[in-house]
């Protein structure tokens, strides 16, 4: 049993999709941030300044490198929220139709409605304010087409915003044919990259994207910065800014910047490039031990979101007839996530899940898996013999399997809602 | 979440697991009263069974659940009580004993309602094939 091994450390660390931990090299490079090279980038005129303004313009050039954008064009920002918000309502304040007041409608935005909430409370908050905004809903597989979007396309829409992959199913979308289509119309296409830079590819020239967001905590570096790539040529995208004050990042983003931060997901962008496409390669393999060990063990249970167009490290499995509480109590050596109501303080199952078309009570026992740059097949090993013995043991416990076995269609029985 | 000793061992050493036979064989026992409340799309379906002897008194008890931890231990919990009590004097356990008991969260308040809502639903089921009235207590009177 992998229970005896002997270097194997619990609790497990299956939950990369939500956080990373730092990686030492980022740690490292960001040291001498804190004390020595401390000054402010903002300050010209001595060399405390040049010295953090040579690190923030190194982390520009990393970051850039890595998504093929020019150094120019990168923004630093908190985070992806932040880079969200910036990208979403200071683009569709700039590119509004009509005025505000006038009493017309002040833009259409297409996004989809499995979207991260930073990405949809933007769009609902604009809603709001007097633009009119269209959500998406993809099919089963979870994966918005650019033929979905060309439909909801009118000819006030002034911002498309649809995420490169989901972080809960982790499924893909068409970026690059989007990214075409909203180039041929002339409109604003945005992206969250959140889980999608510094794990695959990216290159947005390629993908024709004009704003995208990025976050350092989902790639081995430190929380609280982010970034968002700003087109500058083809065209040039102009943002109305959130936060106004002393002018940085080329108006865009008032306030000094979190140097230290820079720095650390400049390197985790850095090393990101050199080790994405072996990691990809590796944790693919993991993933799949894991998913075909469980499915081939247990009955009734499906893994969510199409099978092939997906990250590589995320999987998202719902067991018929476990509540999803009651599976993370009964897997507590294995941090992860689930779709359950009772693990969210909305008591409301998953809406991603819930989108697709996962069934309440599917969604309610639904897990998500993430792997991360130091998961081992050890851990792998150990969580499938402790997923598929607690699910074993939860349905010998739960009167819906009996049913099941019995015969009886749970969607004909008259349940007793409350 | 954080929960308590109790919810803990009653989650992990579930009490009186089981049930008298298949939904269909159980149909046909009347001495075996069957509550089935909640709905799967609300995370949360007991099943909960009393077996009832000649005198009144509830033999045995067993129990299936879906649902959170709470739910688990709450009517795990509900079967250790129900076992060697007089029908009627079941009917008097109150979701507030079980909050107590556990020491469920706020939150988790509803588990402990839906093993009280079982709990009655067991014993009607059993009076109803018993053709005992609600109101009037263990007589075996006629078919109503």
């Amino acid at each position: 049993m992998p229970d005896n091994s002997t270097n194997l450390k619990l609790p497990i660390y299956l939950d990369h999709a939500a956080t990373t931990p730092c990686d030492p090299r980022v740690v490292e490079a960001m040291l001498p941030y804190f004390t020595t090279i401390f000054g402010n980038p903002g300050s010209r005129n001595h060399r405390f300044g040049w010295e953090a303004e040579e690190g923030v313009d190194k982390a520009r050039h990393q970051v850039a490198e890595l998504i093929k954008a020019d150094e120019k064009e990168v923004i630093f920002t908190s985070g992806a929220t932040e880079s969200n918000n910036l990208a979403i309502r200071g683009s569709a304040i700039m590119y509004e139709k009509a005025s505000e007041g006038s009493g017309k409608c002040r833009g259409h935005i297409v996004s989809c409605a499995i979207e991260h909430k930073a990405v949809l409370d933007p769009c609902k908050r604009l809603q709001k304010e007097g633009f009119e905004a269209t959500f998406l809903e993809p099919p089963k597989d979870g994966i918005v087409t650019a033929e979905m979007v060309k439909a909801a396309l009118r000819d006030d829409t002034v911002l498309v915003t649809i995420m490169y992959a989901n972080n809960e199913i982790g499924t893909i979308n068409e970026i690059r044919q989007i990214g075409e289509l909203c180039k041929s119309r002339d409109i604003i296409f945005h992206t969250d990259a959140t889980q999608w830079v510094g794990k695959m590819p990216t290159d947005v020239y390629a993908d024709n994207v004009d704003l995208m967001s990025l976050s350092s905590h989902k790639i081995y570096g430190p929380k609280g910065v982010g970034g968002l790539f700003v087109r500058r040529k083809r065209p040039r995208v102009r943002l109305t800014p959130l936060v106004d004050g002393g002018g940085q990042e080329r108006g865009f983003r008032s306030g000094t910047l979190n140097v230290t931060g820079i720095v650390g997901l400049g390197k985790a962008c850095e090393i990101a490039g050199q080790e994405m496409a072996s990691d990809a390669i590796r944790l693919g393999k993991l993933r799949k031990k894991l998913e075909d060990s469980i499915t081939s063990r247990l009955d009734t249970c499906q893994v969510n979101g199409h099978r092939e167009k997906r990250l590589p490290h995320i999987t998202n499995i719902s067991f018929g007839f476990v509540e999803g509480e009651s599976l993370m109590m009964a897997v507590k050596e294995i941090a992860c996530s689930s779709g359950s109501a009772c693990t969210s303080a909305s008591l409301e199952p998953s809406y991603v899940l819930k989108n697709i078309g996962v069934g309440d009570d599917l969604a309610h026992s639904s897990l998500r898996l993430s792997l991360g740059r130091w998961t081992t097949e050890q851990e792998i090993d150990y969580s499938i013999e402790k997923i598929v013995g607690a699910v074993k043991k939860l349905r010998d416990l739960s009167p819906l399997y009996d049913m099941h076995k019995e015969g009886i269609d749970l969607s004909k029985v008259e349940w007793a809602h409350h | 979440m954080a929960y308590g000793p109790k919810i803990i061992d009653h989650y992990e050493n579930p009490r009186n697991v089981g049930s008298f036979g298949t939904q269909a064989e159980i149909k046909q026992r009347k001495d075996v009263g069957v509550g089935l409340v909640g709905a799967p799309e609300c995370g949360d379906v007991m099943q909960l069974q009393i077996k009832v002897g000649k005198d009144g008194v509830i033999e045995d008890a067993k129990f299936k659940t879906f649902g959170c931890g709470s739910a688990i231990a709450s009517s795990s919990l509900a079967t250790e009580w129900l076992k060697g009590r007089k029908v009627d004097e079941a009917a008097q356990i109150k979701n507030t004993m079980i909050v107590e008991e556990l020491s469920l969260p706020p939150v988790k308040i509803h588990c402990s309602v839906l093993a009280e809502d079982a709990i009655h639903a067991a014993i009607e089921d059993y009076k109803a094939k018993n053709g005992i009235v609600a109101e009037s207590p263990a007589s075996a009177g006629s078919k109503a």
